[in-house]
């Protein structure tokens, strides 16, 4: 991508000045080598963000940017309510609360490569992954409702965990305002099997080893020590999600025209918060965010059941657990100013600086832990929110290494038998129903999360503290 | 609304169902960590069943789906892209309710208002090895219309 047209704020800045309809700049957070790699839809994405009613600060891209709807993903965006501000189902994406979760399990490296193979063999049959897979747990219409309010704190009550994993997880497992009501039959049926699956397409279950400490004192405070295995899953909030995203996003592109809102992309449909419709989405998406929070929740259940059959002496406690496909109400400083704002993270990880009030008393010293997922055989990533975070991108950070190819291409260079093969050579043992989904999946169809992580820490959004490799994932 | 559809044809493609019309044919094309599903026919109704084998396409190898149950499909939109959005979006709706795969579809469109039928069977995971289920079908890369070669094409990127 030609970036002649971008000003250069820092090393790892790069903004887009407001020209034409943007009410504000768009700014993408970068290596230049990451800046050139991107695609321009990312940039002219960014701008049409840009456009919206009521943005504040400046229309954001991270590290890991690619080409979304509507929003790019890895964007970010806060709206002001009282300044006729939006909240988008577009920007939220269908996807609503998919997240990371990571648990410790007091176990070394060593202590699992002997049982490595029956453990990925346990794991893999006991938590439901790929297409068609159906959950255990079958909720009933008043269910169904309890578990949208409840969130994990639901699950944890159906004993699907300890009350410890809710004070580990953002909104303490629960997310405020959800409201049943918004949410469509169609929306609920879709969920009525799917509770406590994985899903397909990016989402796993990896066991994983700490490889590299970057941060000691950090490290420490979230209780990770090199050599230690982990476990990390990554998963969203299902069909229930996907159907509100999909009903919301047509609903808001129909009435845009209505509240006077010229939307660039169909895709960025949008309502003012202060709308009827804008208050039905927030009220059916947190509902979302609590299916996420509940469904990671009870595989966390079921990932305890199958370690404690292999390795009885594990004890899988909650590091933490982050949304990265959210809209959240949070109160940032502008411009010496504190204003209450809808934060949209599309494909970007909240990362609260040291201190804030909202990260859990035995880690806010240290910073919000941000959870960055990779891909079979390639490193995931343990940030922590920066100092700098809020002043940069509203306490915002990248989700993941993007893709750098599409899945059909990545079928034309490998096949899902030689990328298993591949990578049981390094140790890295797969699971997965799917071979073609593996070859879709296949590590080098992915851009170096590492070139990401380190832009994000030199573009002050958060700090490394470690990075995991893969010793056995579940692939959905 | 006619989006800019930079990328090619990426990857599978085929020529779905028998009929008067051999230009009737459906691909995948290119969309960063997605696939855009893409058909032609002759009508628009026919466009719209090449798009949904596409879509089949994106799950399992179409020609491993049998025919077996129909499912019938009504909806009405403001606009034919908004249509197509609807008939993608129902039949995600039906695969992942129904946990079915579909092999044959069947759309007519009049004024506005599309009835499909969707003949598919279960999925069968050791048969079908589905690769990745479908999220929803998206307004990006949206597009129906006729060319200027007299074939109606009908278009948008699916999330995955």
């Amino acid at each position: 991508m030609d970036i002649t047209g971008l000003h250069r704020r820092a090393e790892y800045e790069w903004e887009i000045p407001a020209t034409g309809a943007m009410r504000v700049p768009a700014v993408i957070y970068a290596s230049e080598r990451l800046v050139q790699a991107m695609d321009a839809k990312v940039f002219e994405q960014a701008v049409n963000v840009a456009t919206l009613p009521g943005i504040v600060g400046a229309s954001y891209a991270m590290p890991d940017a690619h080409w979304g709807y509507g929003f790019p993903i890895g964007g970010v965006a806060a709206f002001d309510p009282d300044a006729g501000g939006v909240v988008s189902a577009g920007g939220v994406g269908f996807d609503i609360s998919c997240g990371v979760r990571t648990l410790h399990t007091g176990l070394t490296r060593q202590d699992v490569e002997g049982v490595k193979h029956a453990l990925a063999d346990g794991l893999f049959h006991h938590i439901p992954a790929g297409v068609g897979s159906t959950g255990h747990v079958h909720l009933t219409p008043k269910d169904m409702d309890e578990m949208l309010v409840g969130g994990a704190r639901w699950a944890v009550e159906q004993g699907f965990g300890t009350l410890d994993d809710l004070a580990r997880t953002e909104e303490l497992g629960q997310m405020a305002g959800a409201d049943p009501e918004q949410v469509s039959d169609k929306a609920k049926k879709r969920q009525q099997d799917e509770m406590g699956t994985l899903g397909s397409g990016n989402h796993y279950l990896e066991v994983q080893q700490v490889a590299e400490i970057f941060l000691p004192e950090v490290a420490d405070a979230f209780g990770l020590h090199q050599g230690d295995a982990v476990v990390s899953i990554h998963c969203g909030s299902r069909g229930l999600g996907h159907q509100i995203g999909t009903e919301f996003l047509r609903e808001m592109a129909i009435s845009a025209a209505r509240y006077g809102i010229a939307l660039p992309d169909r895709e960025l449909a949008c309502a003012p918060i202060n709308s009827p419709i804008g208050q039905a989405y927030l009220g059916a998406m947190r509902a979302g965010i609590n299916c996420a929070l509940a469904n990671r929740q009870i595989i966390t259940h079921l990932t305890r059941e199958a370690f404690a059959r292999v390795l009885p002496r594990a004890r899988l406690e909650l590091l933490y657990d982050v949304s990265h496909n959210t809209c959240k109400v949070e109160e940032h400083v502008v411009e010496g100013r504190p204003r209450r704002l809808f934060v949209h993270r599309k494909g970007a990880t909240r990362a609260f600086g040291p201190g804030h009030p909202d990260i859990p008393p035995a880690l806010r010293g240290a910073g919000q832990p941000v959870l960055i997922g990779g891909s079979m055989g390639t490193a995931s990533y343990v940030l922590a929110g920066a100092d700098t975070s809020e002043a940069h991108s509203f306490s915002s950070a990248c989700h993941g290494a993007g893709r750098a190819m599409s899945r059909h291409a990545a079928t034309r260079q490998w096949r899902g038998r030689s990328v298993v093969d591949e990578l049981a050579h390094r140790g890295i043992l797969i699971r997965s129903r799917s071979m073609r989904g593996v070859a879709e999946e296949a590590p080098g169809a992915y851009k170096d999360v590492g070139e990401v992580v380190d832009a994000a820490e030199r573009g002050g959004l958060a700090r490394k503290v470690a990075r995991l490799e893969p010793m056995a994932c579940v692939k959905g | 609304m006619a989006s800019d559809v930079r990328a090619g044809a990426d990857g599978e493609r085929g020529a779905g169902g028998a009929g008067p019309d051999n230009a009737r044919r459906w691909e995948h094309f290119q969309h960063g960590a997605d696939i855009g599903v893409r058909g032609f026919a002759g009508t628009e109704g026919g466009a719209f069943e090449q798009a949904a084998i596409a879509l089949t396409a994106v799950l399992t190898d179409p020609a491993r789906a049998r025919a077996e149950q129909a499912v019938e499909i009504d909806c009405e939109a403001p606009d034919h892209e908004l249509l197509l959005v609807d008939w993608l979006n129902a039949l995600v709706y039906e695969m992942a309710t129904r946990h079915m795969v579909f092999a044959r579809f069947a759309v007519d469109i009049r004024n506005g208002a599309l009835h499909g039928t969707a003949w598919g069977e279960p999925l069968d995971v050791a048969r079908h090895e589905p690769a990745v289920e479908v999220k929803g079908a998206t307004y990006t890369a949206l597009q129906v219309g006729r060319r200027a070669d007299g074939l109606w094409l009908a278009q948008c990127v699916v999330d995955v």
